[in-house]
């Protein structure tokens, strides 16, 4: 038992275990024989809680599934049963599973085998064009992870300056929201990355992401792309022409 | 237009085009009939087959795209270009699924692959290998995941008709060395007989 302990990182699951097994063992698959294959698994918990490995649930729900398999095997047959149709073997669905996993694990590695692109082929890097005038497709709305991808790229232009400054000019979410208001005011649009000129400081890229954030919030603009990781652009919402008088608190948005 | 060699115009819109080009795009760019625009690129997949060039055209995504030619992979990374990235098996195992089986919930890949697949599925996510499609109409409206286009750049693959064939077992296969490289030992099965009927709604 004592070479479980090396393989045991290797397995992604009960299935993949079960079939390092069975193979191992050079079983039928079609013809499992479950008391053998049941105590051979059950080694492996044990060896893995020895090593006190997390047991992650799934191989206990397998160990039970096996369990159940074997017990439902042992149980006699009803003689009415057995002239029924055919009753299905118990350990159909599980060989059933086993030979799905198998495919697929297989074709992953095809799959992996195959040239990458950016691993063992490369493309021509194209810097992404700036909003062209006649930009075919619809405005799409935004998606989080695709924001998240645009703050990402403002840090990693401006990255933090090593030098240590005194009396910082704060400058708060209310102010910077009303600063892009009146930036939006008589504009069709304002491209996001317009709000990070170069040389920006990282605090004011945080608080001008998170004003941005609040105005969505708000409802009083959009964000909108016109193609997948295109250029991000800001969009005034419908009637917030006259926005001017708009009061905001530095407390009601929870910001100091 | 008639006086242009058509070949050598759809070699420099693919060259300076920023991802695979479609035909279609370039043939309504030139207001030619894609018939033509095919024939072009056909000849191109041609000569660069029959040329030592460093690179070739490649059939990606729907579109077209010149990318460098595999075995000169090596020395590409010594530019530093890339941070190559390597799959772990639960992602490739779960791209697979998803590839092969989509639209599919989160829960049929987890009864396939016999384990708890939420946090690789939030990475192919964020990588953008995989999208929400929707949700599915059952109870608890699960949401339904497949591949996306960027999927089918990383992968080289012209639609999803064209992944490798799923090979039916009756049987167990060979067991596969634990941690030998496969790139070797396994073919590329590419079968272009097989049909897809979602790799439709793979373009856009």
């Amino acid at each position: 038992m004592d070479n479980y302990a090396v393989q045991l990182e290797n397995f992604e699951g009960p299935l993949d275990l079960l079939l390092h097994l069975i193979k191992k063992n050079e079983m039928d698959i079609n013809d499992i024989p479950m008391a053998e294959i049941t105590a051979q698994y059950l080694g492996f918990l044990d060896a893995m809680k020895t090593l006190n490995l997390d047991l992650a649930g799934e191989f206990l729900l397998m160990a039970a599934t096996l369990i159940y398999v074997k017990s439902k095997l042992l149980l006699p047959k009803m003689i009415e049963e057995e002239l029924d149709e055919e009753e299905e073997d118990p350990r159909a669905e599980l060989v059933r599973r086993l030979l799905e996993y198998q495919k697929y694990k297989e074709v992953s590695q095809i799959l992996e085998s195959r040239p990458q692109l950016n691993r063992d082929i490369f493309a021509r890097q194209a810097p992404e064009p700036e909003v062209l005038e006649d930009v075919e497709g619809e405005f799409v709305a935004v998606g989080l992870f695709d924001l998240l991808d645009a703050l990402k790229d403002v840090l990693t232009q401006n990255p933090e300056a090593q030098v240590h400054e005194v009396n910082l000019e704060q400058l708060s979410v209310t102010d910077r929201i009303n600063s892009i208001l009146s930036l939006l005011h008589g504009r069709e649009s304002l491209a996001f990355v317009e709000l990070f000129p170069d040389g920006i400081r990282r605090s004011e890229v945080i608080v001008t992401f998170l004003a941005l954030l609040e105005l969505v919030k708000l409802r009083m603009v959009r964000f909108m792309q016109n193609s997948r990781f295109g250029a991000i652009w800001l969009f005034p919402s419908v009637g917030v022409e006259d926005s001017d008088d708009l009061k905001l608190g530095d407390d009601s948005l929870g910001y100091s | 237009m008639d006086t242009v060699d058509l070949v050598p115009l759809v070699e420099a819109l693919i060259f300076a085009a920023d991802g695979p080009l479609k035909p279609e795009r370039i043939a309504e760019a030139l207001e030619i009939d894609q018939a033509a625009i095919i024939a072009a690129i056909d000849n191109l997949q041609l000569d660069y087959a029959e040329q030592p060039r460093g690179f070739f055209l490649q059939e990606v995504a729907g579109g077209y795209q010149l990318r460098t030619r595999p075995e000169y992979a090596d020395y590409l990374r010594r530019l530093g270009r890339s941070r190559p990235f390597r799959f772990s098996r639960p992602a490739l195992e779960t791209l697979s699924i998803i590839a092969y089986r989509q639209p599919v919930t989160r829960s049929e890949v987890e009864y396939l692959r016999g384990v708890d697949s939420g946090s690789v599925l939030k990475t192919l996510l964020e990588k953008h290998l995989v999208r929400i499609l929707g949700k599915k109409d059952v109870p608890g409206k699960p949401m339904i995941y497949g591949t996306t286009r960027e999927f089918l750049e990383l992968f080289g693959l012209s639609d999803l008709a064209a992944l490798p064939t799923l090979r039916e077992f009756s049987e167990l296969a060979p067991e596969v060395e634990a941690g030998a490289t496969t790139s070797e030992s396994l073919p590329l099965l590419v079968d272009d007989g097989v049909v897809n009927e979602s790799s439709a709604d793979q373009d856009e």
